[in-house]
């Protein structure tokens, strides 16, 4: 499978000379499978470029929302394939027990927020709803879990092959927890990324921001570190970064994780353009 | 091999823990930071958690007792009604919460390792997550 990152910014778009390298847009990312299965993992602003790459023959494309917040749901609509007569694209995103995912996204794409109604778009939708379900779309088996992080948020483990990899962006597995990292048994997230080939996770702050921030839903780089060891993760793409951090602000926390902690996995800072493939 | 309370054997015979839901590892995280007497149990009713002002009342320090079967903890702490007779597991709140998934109060008293008896009041309520996920009960109690 091949890996793409289109967005890797979290909470708001901030683009801008300061944030060239690691990119200004918000959490999007792709997954193609060897026989051409789409996969886009959220919707930030970041789709919109994916959107224009996306083959005008594509049949069928599956849009895997973590959870509904702004940052992730931004860019939906700029999708070029929306536009596309005939062209299939599942929704799957977080079950509410009091609204359909359906409902919820439409209060996004109807006015006032937006001007265009999703009926008024010419592909086909079909919504799915998971909570922790494994589902297998085309050649991926794909694990969705709920995860710590305010309003239902889903995690993603996604394999093809023996190729794994998990997609955290918004979580916060240390809020509460006395014992974290080293007990599995009650770490959020810990069976979606154990021992995955590739750790896409949130590390939105330092530790200092951390600490004034417990309880907003994201993780400081630090127990981002903590928390791939811990599931001995191979790769670790640091993730959904602070719309504040310039790119040298987020060069020096790496660092300095790096120095402090000296992991055990590889760590290939979240940029926005980069891809694997594994 | 599946062991209902604690999670899978492995090869070698030795539990591997499996990961809770997320709606338990929060009532969890939420229960270590209260004061309150909480205890936390699975959809079979068995025992995954209680806090350490639910130790005080019960008499036995978690990490004592650990993970442990409905059927054990439902009698370990002798429960009895307020005329000396046991009471039935059927009885106690959290065994209703997981067995017919609705809330259930209850006074009754129980002994713990000290031996002390001790009256209590109890509050247990499923926890039901998205899909309606049913993943377990939590239990408030009161010494009275």
């Amino acid at each position: 499978m091949i890996v793409k990152l289109w967005g890797t910014r979290g909470s708001l778009a901030s683009p801008g000379p300061d944030t060239v390298r690691y990119g200004g847009n918000t959490s999007c990312v792709s997954v193609e499978g060897s026989k051409g299965t789409l996969l886009v993992l959220d919707a930030g602003t970041g789709i919109r470029v994916l959107g224009q790459s996306v083959s005008q023959d594509i049949e069928r494309i599956h849009i895997l929302f973590t959870h509904l917040h702004m940052d992730h749901v931004q860019g939906l609509p700029f999708f070029d394939p929306l536009r596309r007569p005939g062209v299939e694209i599942h929704i799957w995103g977080p079950a509410n027990s009091t609204t359909s995912l359906e409902n919820r996204l439409v209060r996004y794409l109807s006015p006032p927020l937006f001007p265009v109604r999703v009926r008024d778009l010419l592909s086909k939708l079909y919504f799915h709803e998971l909570s922790d379900h494994k589902v297998e779309i085309g050649e991926f088996e794909i694990t969705a879990q709920m995860v710590i992080h305010p309003n239902p948020t889903l995690g993603f483990r996604i394999a093809e092959d023996g190729a794994t990899i998990a997609y955290l962006p918004d979580h916060e597995p240390a809020l509460g927890n006395n014992e974290f990292p080293v007990n599995g048994e009650w770490t959020s997230g810990y069976k979606l990324a154990e021992g995955v080939d590739l750790l896409i996770h949130d590390s939105q702050y330092t530790t200092q921001e951390y600490d004034e921030r417990i309880g907003f839903g994201h993780s400081s780089i630090f127990d981002s570190f903590r928390f791939a060891g811990e599931v001995s993760a191979r790769e670790l793409v640091p993730f959904h970064h602070d719309p504040g951090h310039s790119d040298d602000s987020i060069d020096q926390m790496i660092l300095q994780t790096l120095t402090e902690t000296h992991p055990g996995f590889t760590v290939t800072p979240g940029m926005e353009g980069i891809a694997f493939t594994l | 091999m599946y062991n209902e309370y604690a999670g899978n054997l492995n090869s070698e015979g030795i539990i591997v823990m499996d990961q809770r839901d997320i709606e338990v590892i929060l009532a969890r995280n939420l229960a270590e930071h209260l004061a309150m007497p909480i205890f936390i149990v699975n959809p079979f009713g068995d025992l995954l958690f209680y806090n350490e002002p639910a130790e005080v009342i019960l008499g036995y320090r978690f990490d004592e007792t650990g993970s442990m079967p409905a059927s054990r903890w439902a009698t370990i702490f002798q429960p009895v009604d307020p005329t000396g007779q046991p009471l039935a597991p059927s009885e106690l709140p959290l065994v209703v919460a997981t067995t017919e998934r609705h809330p259930a109060h209850s006074r009754f008293s129980i002994k713990g390792l000290d031996e002390r008896l001790r009256q209590i009041e109890v509050t247990a309520f499923p926890l039901i997550g998205q899909s309606d996920r049913f993943v377990g009960a939590m239990a408030i109690f009161w010494e009275v």
